[in-house]
């Protein structure tokens, strides 16, 4: 048996890594949950805006304690601030923008991405738990651009990147790109491809963790 | 014509038991948290509440939840962080929820205000949310067929009114309530400001003809 000898990114090391690939003037929305932390990392020089599915569009930082304005919030919840440049809008006008195409990119996370490229991040099989889809259906139905930020595996070590989902879909065949803890990862035609390990990982031990193959 | 009245209590007069309601918000903006306080001591039951999100902690929507005054919840996102009274009650098997994307939801609405008899959107395609529903394709892609979401009532979160119930709003707090003044068939707002002159007509956002009352309740919690 192979001794393990995984190197998992942090998560801000992640979201850093994600932001790399977030080129100048793109409209962005980002999904609640690890996603919203790539926009600290954009690097510097490029102006990226930001869309929020609750009626904004230009987001901006968090404001300083005791400055927050109550009705000003993002998709997290979370108080936000409107950039310089940025516009207020009404749902249905926000969901155009997602599902016209407007939007060039949407980073998400997951709890499975198959290599087919299918997405499941809204419902379990917990019935239970009641299911919570929000706008993730009408962002991979029309972003053109869809990245997916999640670690690799799930906190009991079973694998998220699969042959074939097991939770119900968000959407068939939409994932573009898998940004996890070990690797980055493109869907392609003929399932995922590696693009980078993260340092210190060995492509044995990440295909270990991985039910789909990974191809080089 | 004027659309104002005296409070909060009168505007919510006409909901009776049985009735389907929207209310504005997303998150914490743009609840109308009086409106929803005057529901809950009016004391209509057996509601239909549609809205983005069911509530937090013991706020708006929830509040209507733990008194057992809802019978069904159609959102997008009824788990918030601390929506502990609809978890209650939907573990319980004492409200039913309608699951719809957000965006479906938002445009379900425009269409019943808009009169249109539905659309096909791609949103949902080849997922648990599109079964039973009718699908077509068109240029290669496939859409499912979504029906208009009337409503009976909508409760809605806006900055300000004039007596003509023109409506303007602020930031992040516009989200559903613009779509929902459309959709119902008694539109009521509450507003933190009650204008005495006549709002400006380019910064009107929800024109008056789709509101059929306005209170002024400067408060949020």
């Amino acid at each position: 048996m192979t001794v393990m000898n995984l190197n998992p990114l942090t998560d801000a090391s992640l979201a850093a890594r994600v932001a790399q690939d977030i080129p100048d003037g793109s409209y962005v929305n980002l999904g609640i949950g690890k996603p919203t932390h790539v926009s600290a990392y954009v690097p510097e020089g490029r102006e990226v805006i930001y869309h929020s599915e609750n009626g904004i569009l230009g987001v901006g930082p968090n404001p300083p304690a005791g400055h927050e304005d109550f009705e000003l919030i993002d998709a997290s919840k979370r108080y936000v601030t409107a950039a310089p440049g940025a516009a207020y809008f009404e749902h249905s006008d926000s969901f155009a923008m997602m599902r016209g195409g407007h939007i060039n990119i949407a980073v998400l996370g997951a709890y499975q991405v198959a290599e087919n490229g299918d997405l499941a991040n809204w419902a379990t099989l917990d019935e239970k738990f009641p299911p919570a889809v929000g706008g993730a259906m009408d962002l991979v139905a029309g972003v053109p651009l869809i990245f997916v930020m999640m670690r690799h595996v799930n906190r009991d070590g079973t694998p998220k990147l699969l042959k074939r989902c097991t939770y119900p879909l968000t959407g068939l065949g939409v994932v573009n790109r898998v940004y996890t803890d070990l690797a980055v990862l493109d869907v392609t035609p003929d399932g995922f491809r590696l693009v980078e390990l993260a340092p210190g990982n060995r492509l044995e031990d990440v295909q270990a963790m991985t039910e789909a193959r990974i191809l080089t | 014509m004027d659309k104002r009245v005296a409070d909060l209590e009168s505007a919510v007069a006409p909901i009776r038991d049985g009735a389907s309601v929207m209310i504005g918000g997303f998150g914490s903006s743009g609840i109308p948290f009086g409106l929803i306080d005057a529901l809950l001591a009016q004391g209509a039951t057996g509601l239909t509440v549609i809205s983005n999100n069911a509530g937090a902690e013991e706020t708006g929507i929830a509040k209507l939840l733990k008194a057992g005054r809802v019978a069904k919840v159609i959102c997008s996102y009824p788990r918030s962080p601390g929506s502990i009274w609809f978890e209650k009650r939907y573990e319980a098997g004492e409200v039913e929820l309608e699951v719809v994307p957000q965006g479906t939801l938002a445009e379900r609405i425009r269409a019943a205000g808009a009169g249109l008899g539905g659309f096909l959107t791609p949103t949902g395609y080849g997922t648990l949310l599109a079964e039973g529903k009718e699908t077509r394709m068109i240029d290669g892609r496939g859409y499912v067929f979504e029906a208009p979401l009337h409503a009976d009532f909508a409760l809605l979160r806006a900055d300000r009114a004039d007596k003509w119930g023109n409506l303007c709003f602020h930031a992040t707090a516009r989200n559903f309530n613009p779509v929902m003044a459309m959709a119902s068939r008694h539109a009521v707002a509450e507003v933190r400001h009650m204008s005495d002159t006549p709002l400006d007509p380019e910064n009107v956002v929800t024109p008056g003809i789709f509101v059929q009352s306005v209170v002024e309740y400067g408060v949020r919690p």
